[in-house]
């Protein structure tokens, strides 16, 4: 590249974010922060706005949003939150005020604390709640206790194959969702087995490149932190398969963070935990429960915002927390 | 001096062994060392003592000090415990010597080792 270019490059970047802090900064310091942030790519250069300016909607036929939530750890009630089913009522209730209804809602797992019936229950009835009444859902590694995901299947998983995977189509948008949290190894990573990776070979082979695709699952298919299991060890394989589509958005749970990563014409993804929130990597002993003071609890809980625009190169997604 | 003899020769030790016999059973009563039983503590997503070495015919019992559930599971299928939460314990008794590798099936990062003697 010419150095004409590159400083052309430069130049937009710091128009684009012209508060001071450059891309990597922005990037660790949005990372903690849980507040709103949209981010979008813009001819492959990812552009990010604060949350609060509207996006413009286009009014598109084909345009629609959905929501991500994540972690909602039903049954959890220790002091990190005593109380996870105000919180997962508190997110619904941010949904049901989104200025653009959800079509629909995906939970990337860790539904449950102990995979235990009325867990499972629990968040069911409150999800009624929500204006959008489908919900797709991803195990995580808390729903498939004991019975090697059995509960969690006959619930969820009724058209799924193996261990709960599928996909969907919705407006042209491809979506797939993954199990990477059965069979672990030890001193392993999340898994997804060779089974489901043929499988992803086959679900895709014949899908043009200019879809749009939608994965989720519930550990990251990159790798956040290995030393805390926050990676999947065979993701790379699964991510070769969808080298060939323009538009590839990850979207993960587990980490109870926002992290996202762009990488060529992949957007990875994490959410917020509806129910407790986790350290960033390293800067504690282990990835569990964090405390934090009660009246800033509901700053690091949250829900996504996926908006997709139809004819844009990418989809839009925006974190928001509960308070 | 025949009889001294005798005395510190044959009685003395036939009268300490006697009383040793005697004493014995209190002896094993009162002196018993506890490698019946071991303990793992389950905390900050690891296992203490991450290797614990014990006899064999010992229980094991591991217990959940963390905020988050655990379990305890043989590397080598030879036992595997049901989920537990915070308070909530696992036993197992090793019957044979050997090296047991184990791990948490929820959190498999967390790993630990029974070496038995």
């Amino acid at each position: 590249m010419t150095d004409k270019k590159q400083d052309f490059i430069d130049e937009k970047l710091q128009e684009l974010n012209n508060d001071g802090i450059d891309r990597r900064g922005f990037l660790k310091c949005m990372a903690w922060a849980g507040t709103g942030l949209v981010w979008t790519m813009s001819g492959g250069i990812p552009v990010s706005r604060a949350f609060g300016k509207s996006m413009e909607r286009h009014g598109h036929k084909g345009d629609f949003s959905f929501v991500q939530i994540s972690d909602s750890h039903m049954g959890f009630n220790k002091p990190a939150n005593p109380d996870v089913v105000a919180t997962l009522q508190a997110a619904v209730d941010k949904i049901n005020g989104l200025a653009q209804p959800p079509e629909f809602l995906l939970h990337t797992g860790d539904i449950s604390h102990l995979s235990k019936q009325e867990q499972f229950d629990n968040v069911d009835q409150i999800l009624k709640g929500a204006s959008a009444k489908d919900v797709f859902f991803v195990p995580g590694e808390h729903d498939v206790l004991d019975d090697n995901g059995q509960s969690y299947l006959q619930r969820y998983g009724k058209s799924a194959q193996g261990s709960g995977w599928y996909s969907f189509d919705k407006k042209g948008v491809h979506f797939i969702g993954l199990v990477n949290v059965m069979n672990l190894k030890a001193g392993g990573l999340g898994s997804l087995g060779g089974e489901q990776l043929e499988w992803i070979e086959k679900d895709v082979k014949h899908l043009k490149h200019s879809t749009p695709i939608v994965v989720f699952a519930h550990i990251p298919l990159w790798s956040v932190y290995p030393d805390w299991g926050w990676g999947t060890q065979d993701s790379a394989q699964a991510l070769a398969y969808l080298k060939k589509f323009g538009s590839v958005t990850v979207l993960n749970g587990h980490i109870h963070q926002i992290m996202q990563k762009v990488e060529g014409n992949v957007t990875f993804h994490t959410a917020m935990s509806t129910a407790f929130p986790q350290p960033q990597p390293g800067k504690a002993d282990s990835p569990g429960p964090m405390k934090v003071p009660a009246e800033q609890l509901r700053k690091v809980l949250g829900i996504t915002d996926v908006d997709y625009v139809r004819g844009q190169h990418s989809l839009a997604v925006v974190d928001s927390n509960l308070g | 001096m025949k009889k001294n003899m005798w005395v510190a020769g044959v009685a003395m030790p036939v009268m300490i062994g006697l009383l040793l016999l005697v004493g014995s059973p209190k002896l094993r009563a009162t002196d018993q060392p506890s490698a019946a039983n071991a303990e793992v503590r389950i905390d900050n997503f690891s296992f203490g003592p991450e290797t614990l070495t014990v006899p064999v015919g010992t229980t094991v019992t591991w217990t959940n000090r963390d905020d988050i559930p655990h379990t305890v599971v043989s590397t080598d299928g030879v036992f595997k415990s049901k989920v537990r939460d915070t308070d909530e314990k696992f036993s197992y008794t090793f019957a044979k010597a050997g090296t047991y590798p184990y791990y948490c099936s929820v959190h498999p990062k967390m790993t630990g080792k029974v070496v038995v003697q």
